[in-house]
């Protein structure tokens, strides 16, 4: 059977959603984790409302980078475990496009229900309603580059049995300009000044890893499959 | 026929003579060039207006953070050139060179904290360089424990050097994002001092001792290669010819 790039790609992006939400455990256990790690913050330091309002970009932007280390981990282990990427390589697609689709999908689920969730924990850190749409697009932006950056290192650590560790030392350093920028974009909106200029340059961060970060991944799946 | 001098390094045995050759007189250079830098800067350099003495640091601060760059840009280079051409002794360069440029960027760490100790009051600030520097550290330790990290010792050198190449991408980015953030989230807190045009009495001994890091990176890189490439080769039977023939 003879499928286009484009139906593989839709083909892959179905099947990765449908996938997840048969065994959803997989989608909704980051997300715990990223409420319980926000929770962490008040109790360590203060419940005093302005003191949360000037963590809670912060507090934000670390539960945001950790909970995707924690989702992206498993995006090709289990169809490496199972033989379904051999089967994807050998399908004569590009390698880059299924990687392409595979991070979508992973994005369309992981990121987005993150974004969804984040204006909850906002609100618990007592960031002023108004700011909440710019939180959800710069995190909309920064989870999509931490997708892209994830896949990298989840393609790099996919042969590996203890690879959690491994992939939080190799993604973490990476994700940090994106970190300091997403921080500053949340901090400018909770304060009402213009978060243009960090927002631009997240979206910059987003394309350039878009463009880049698929070459690198499937460039990694190719070795650790061999 | 030109290309032969190019074909050649990527065979064990050649780069291990050469290494074994040249190295020697790296190390011999490097200690030459450092030793005068070292002398004319600590003992016949004039101390600066503001920061007396103190400044004298930056005669290993500066080289060491140079260094800690091109030592990861080498590593880099060398993962490429044997991922592309699929030359092998380029993972044995790039395994090299990771240890020194680690310890390049430890050293640039621990001497810019001890020069921001009188100048800056503290051992630490957050300073962009500084800063970048610390990520710079963590990048080779990504690189340096996924190369370890495989059972299969090519599957970890190929691994490795993409990493690489995704690192060397993404260093003008973090350090350009690390300066702005301390602009963005704060004024001068620290007050960085500005940078002084140097009077050629203290701008060449600084050179010099920059020239000898150089060499001196590429002397460590020559005994570092020889114990990477012995370790790889182990099963050859040149080897013992190498070994024998010293």
């Amino acid at each position: 059977m003879n499928v286009s790039t484009a139906g593989a790609v839709q083909i892959i992006i179905r099947r990765e959603l449908r996938l997840s939400f048969r065994r959803p455990d997989q989608l909704i256990q980051p997300l715990m984790f990223f409420l319980i790690v926000t929770t962490l913050f008040p109790l360590a330091l203060s419940p005093q409302l302005s003191v949360l309002r000037d963590i809670a970009p912060g507090v934000l932007w670390v539960g945001a980078l950790l909970s995707s280390l924690l989702a992206v981990e498993g995006m090709f282990r289990a169809d490496a475990d199972d033989g379904t990427l051999e089967q994807l390589v050998l399908s004569g697609h590009s390698l880059t496009v299924i990687v392409i689709a595979k991070t979508c999908a992973h994005w369309l689920l992981s990121g987005v229900a993150l974004v969804l969730v984040a204006p909850v924990m906002a609100a618990a850190l007592s960031v002023p309603a108004e700011s909440f749409w710019l939180i959800m697009a710069s995190l909309a932006l920064g989870t999509l580059t931490l997708s892209w950056l994830g896949a990298i290192g989840a393609a790099l650590t996919v042969g590996l049995k203890r690879g959690s560790v491994m992939l939080s030392l190799i993604v973490l350093p990476l994700a940090m300009p994106l970190l300091i920028f997403g921080a500053s974009a949340t901090d400018r909106a909770i304060h009402g000044d213009s978060a243009a200029g960090p927002l631009y340059l997240l979206g910059a961060l987003c394309l350039f890893t878009s463009t880049l970060a698929p070459f690198a991944a499937s460039a990694a799946l190719r070795i650790t499959m061999e | 026929m030109k290309w032969t001098w190019f074909h050649k390094l990527g065979s064990p045995p050649y780069v291990y003579r050469l290494a074994r050759s040249i190295g020697p007189w790296l190390y011999a250079l490097a200690a030459l060039t450092i030793g005068y830098g070292v002398v004319a800067g600590l003992f016949f350099a004039p101390a600066d207006y503001q920061q007396g003495d103190a400044f004298r640091i930056i005669y290993v601060h500066a080289p060491a953070a140079w260094m800690s760059l091109s030592a990861y840009t080498t590593m880099a280079l060398a993962g490429a050139v044997a991922l592309i051409w699929r030359i092998k002794i380029g993972h044995a360069v790039a395994a090299a060179c990771a240890p020194i440029g680690a310890s390049f960027t430890l050293a640039a760490l621990i001497t810019g904290s001890l020069w921001g100790r009188p100048m800056w009051g503290t051992f630490w600030a957050w300073d962009p360089r500084l800063t970048s520097e610390l990520i710079l550290m963590f990048l080779y330790f990504g690189v340096m424990s996924l190369r370890q990290a495989f059972d299969d010792p090519a599957r970890g050198d190929r691994t490795a050097a993409v990493l690489a190449i995704v690192g060397v991408v993404n260093v003008p980015i973090i350090h350009y994002s690390v300066q702005w953030w301390n602009s963005l989230h704060q004024g001068a807190t620290v007050a960085k001092f500005a940078k002084p045009s140097m009077p050629g009495s203290m701008l060449w001994p600084l050179l010099s001792v920059l020239l000898g890091f150089m060499l001196f990176f590429g002397a460590v890189l020559c005994t570092r290669l020889r114990a990477e490439v012995l370790n790889r080769e182990r099963q050859s039977s040149w080897i013992k010819e190498a070994l024998s023939s010293r």
